[in-house]
């Protein structure tokens, strides 16, 4: 007995860190540790990288792939995922293009209510994409995986077809110097929208019944139906918000890009998984918080800006996305084991 | 006692559920009146669950009419039910893990103004809800960390908190102790006191003669009558159950024990702390204890299906602590799933295809091709042996009775001749018939000289089937009973033990 006291006495300042170590893991998950290896390593690889300028520039750059994340978030944590983000950024663009075109020759004057509408055409198809996405999962108990899939290509095609491939340009510039690179009190417009999002995602999960009834699906679906919650239309809900929010992300891209794109949004739904597990949403659902997934977005950000300014190529980094996706699920599994476990 | 007057709040006519290839519930009438509890009785699978379940709205009957009140209802879901009063409390936990107690007790019906929840109104009212209920248990903690006995009182918690009138509870004792059953007793006549009705299922009859006015009998998803508790006995509750009486249920079985085939020496895993016993041919050892109290994960961490942290497996004279699940059976080791759907059966494969996963690593291949003939034909003979009906061999599995698939799992057993029977539930979701069946293959099995281990949460089949008996409480073997010592009083005794055997 007295050999094992001793042995613990002299392990206790290692095992106190290791128990702080474990503590923030189970809460925040991988994304701390990741933060700090990300900032060291750039710091060290590029002097440009600590510079204020260049972190302002990041949460800007990051602000697309937030609000993409938010509503990927929605749908992992009713335990499926979102595979036709991207898509449906595209055809939101490409809608929007459309119509915003088509409307300015009718009425050109009317150059407030072309953009308006357009934006609604553009919100319009996205939330049917998501409503597709809804119904098949919900209630006809389609893999998410396949469902999403399957309606990436369908939404892709669609978008493609709409344009023959070729960029829609001719909206209104009002369109592109707002929503693009307007300024509102000193503050770029997406971020401003990116702020908005953030907080209405947040009151949603945290304050309202259909924040709790989507952590409880995911959380465990036959309790949430035995606990009388409409287990169906909350899926439906959280596919149909899903879209939506990348609807939006989808018509800023568009005001960036001044004009409607059908490539637009291409690698945007691994990103935005890869933010959403980075950040501690379980794969396997009703584990997540908004506040984490938005660092997590602004991780991914982080790392594809540090990895730029250290003149890594863009094929390099492909490769290091995936692996540090995969290493987050990874991680995810080990942190679902310790948090289910009966310590 | 009730009287004819109090009113009926719950009456069924001709209720039947039917699944494909199997009527789970066959044209039954049933009662409930205010202020009593009615106790539904009846082994596994005798259509118990399938009777709340219609009336809670968590699955809608193929035939038969539910009135509540005099009414007839159609429930669509377990919402509809809510809102005639109709709150349960499900074997099966209705709880999310991931959220926090309080999230869980309001789950569906949270309190607060529109579409936003008031979480401080949440957090009171569990507290004054555990404080009336007298329960201890912080309402911000994590389901997923709490004890199965806390998680128990969540859910008691989780269905009074509605204005319920009938209220229904599906084992609720199954992992209390005697002081917390008394405790939930108490909270259940001060409900009755108000007049709300409760449909009681429990296996323990001496437990609910405490409390209950009327028990309704069911075998084999038919009702076999209803009597009122003052006028019956527990040997006459028994044979309404099984049609028999207790003495024709169990086969006798000869022992002849050899030297032990598997020695077991301080095994410790999560769960399981220190357990040490041996295992010998021909005589069977039965497994006793409650639910959570280590019983099958001792086992299961002794083939390899979670990891073991210390302590030593012998089999056959050779260490195989810490083998690979595959390892163990080579090395002669069958067990037997306590949960044949989700890591048994190939649903989706037919009898035949079952069998043959069994018979298949036994036969050697030929120039790489298995002899799919004599497979073929080993098939037959195993499903003669367990007495699987021709027409159903070619059926998916699926689509079989609870008797027919677990007759189907215990003949995958018998594709190679394993030393070692490990059967976690033997007879859990199965008929009567198939009962007997299986109970005459544990037989056949230790009187040709096997090991058998049965272990069972239905304590009559653990006692009446062992030679042997481990009593498992709290991850420890708390009593090893053998012969005469083998009785309900001395295993009950046991299974609520904090230390292990004295040390």
């Amino acid at each position: 007995m007295s050999d094992t006291v001793s042995a613990e006495g002299r392990g206790k300042g290692r095992s106190g860190l290791v128990a702080i170590l474990r503590s923030i893991f189970l809460r925040l998950g991988v994304l701390p540790f990741f933060l700090v290896i990300a900032i060291v390593t750039f710091s060290l690889l590029s002097d440009r990288f600590l510079a204020v300028g260049n972190f302002m520039n990041v949460f800007r750059q990051s602000v697309y792939l937030l609000l993409v994340s938010m509503g990927q978030m929605l749908a992992l944590l009713t335990g499926g995922f979102d595979l036709s983000v991207g898509a449906v950024i595209a055809l939101t663009s490409v809608t929007a293009a459309l119509v915003m075109v088509a409307l300015a020759g009718i009425m050109p004057d009317a150059v407030w209510l072309v953009i308006a509408l357009g934006c609604l055409a553009g919100l319009f198809a996205a939330s049917l994409v998501g409503v597709v996405n809804g119904i098949g999962v919900a209630y006809f108990g389609v893999s998410p995986f396949i469902m999403t899939l399957g309606v990436s290509s369908v939404v892709a095609g669609i978008s493609l077809f709409l344009t023959g491939g070729v960029p829609v340009s001719g909206m209104p510039f009002e369109f592109g110097n707002i929503f693009g690179f307007g300024r509102l009190f000193g503050v770029p417009v997406p971020v401003l929208v990116a702020l908005v999002v953030i907080v209405a995602m947040w009151i949603l999960m945290a304050r309202t019944r259909l924040g709790a009834h989507i952590y409880a699906v995911g959380g465990n679906e036959k309790a949430a139906k035995l606990s009388a919650i409409d287990t169906k239309a909350t899926l439906m809900t959280a596919y149909g918000l899903c879209a939506l929010i990348a609807s939006l992300t989808g018509l800023l891209l568009t005001a960036r890009v001044e004009s409607g794109e059908a490539n637009l949004g291409g690698t945007v739904a691994l990103e935005s998984i890869a933010a959403c597990v980075i950040a501690g949403v379980s794969l396997r659902g009703g584990i997540g918080r908004v506040e984490n997934v938005v660092l997590g977005a602004i991780f991914i950000t982080l790392a594809q800006n540090g990895m730029n300014l250290a003149q890594v190529s863009s094929y390099m980094q492909m490769v290091l996305l995936g692996g540090v996706l995969i290493l987050a699920v990874v991680f995810d599994q080990i942190r679902y084991r310790m948090l289910m476990g009966r310590a | 006692m009730t009287e004819a007057s109090d009113p009926v709040l719950i009456r069924t006519r001709g209720l039947t559920k039917r699944y494909p290839g199997v009527v789970a519930l066959d044209a039954v009438d049933f009662e409930l009146r205010a202020g009593e509890v009615h106790v539904l009785f009846g082994e596994n699978g005798a259509g118990k669950s399938t009777l709340i379940s219609m009336v809670a709205g968590a699955s809608e009957p193929s035939d038969g009419v539910i009135e509540v009140r005099g009414e007839p209802v159609q429930f669509r879901s377990v919402a509809d039910a809510r809102e005639k009063g109709i709150s349960a409390v499900f074997q099966e936990f209705s709880l999310v893990p991931t959220m926090s107690v309080a999230e869980n007790i309001f789950l569906g019906d949270e309190p607060g103004r529109g579409i936003f929840t008031d979480r401080g109104a949440m957090r009171r009212r569990a507290r004054e809800l555990f404080a009336e209920l007298d329960f201890d248990i912080d309402p911000y903690a994590s389901v997923a960390r709490l004890s199965r006995a806390q998680q128990q009182m969540v859910e008691i918690a989780k269905a009074f908190h509605s204005d319920v009138s009938i209220l229904i509870l599906d084992e609720p004792t199954a992992s209390l102790t005697n002081h917390e059953v008394d405790h939930l007793f108490r909270v259940i006549e001060k409900m009755k006191a108000r007049g709300v009705g409760i449909i009681y299922i429990s296996h323990r009859v001496q437990e609910f003669a405490r409390i209950a006015e009327r028990v309704t009998v069911l075998r084999d998803g038919a009702k076999i009558g209803t009597v009122d508790i003052a006028d019956t006995s527990e040997s006459q509750l028994v044979e309404m159950m099984t049609g028999r009486a207790i003495a024709e249920i169990y086969p006798v079985i000869k022992r002849s024990p050899a030297e032990p085939v598997l020695s077991v020496r301080n095994l410790s895993a999560p769960g399981i702390d220190d357990v040490s016993f041996v295992v010998r041919p021909g005589e069977v050892l039965g497994v006793a204890g409650l639910v959570g109290s280590g019983k099958s994960r001792c086992f299961r961490a002794l083939m390899g299906l979670i990891p073991t942290e210390g302590g030593s497996v012998t089999l056959n004279g050779s260490d195989v602590t810490g083998r690979s699940t595959r390892q163990m059976m080579r090395g002669g080791v069958y067990y037997l799933t306590a949960n044949r759907k989700a890591e048994g059966l190939q649903l989706a494969f037919s009898v035949r295809n079952n069998l043959s996963q069994g018979v298949m690593p036994a036969m050697p291949s030929r120039a790489g091709l298995l002899p799919w003939g004599r497979i073929a034909a080993k098939v037959e003979a195993i499903a003669e042996q367990v007495a699987l009906p021709v027409p159903y061999r070619s059926r998916l599995a699926a689509q079989l009775s609870g008797g027919n698939q677990q007759k189907t799992l215990f003949g995958r057993g018998l594709g190679w001749d394993y030393d070692v029977y490990i059967l976690d539930e033997p007879t859990v979701g199965v008929d009567m018939g198939a009962r007997s069946e299986i109970y005459r293959l544990i037989r056949d099995l230790a009187e040709a000289g096997k090991a058998v281990i049965a272990i069972s949460s239905d304590l009559p089949e653990a006692m009446n089937l062992a030679h042997r008996l481990l009593v498992f409480s709290k991850g420890r073997i708390a009593a090893e009973l053998e012969g005469d010592d083998i009785n309900e009083a001395s295993v009950l005794a046991h299974f609520f033990d904090d230390e292990g055997k004295a040390a």
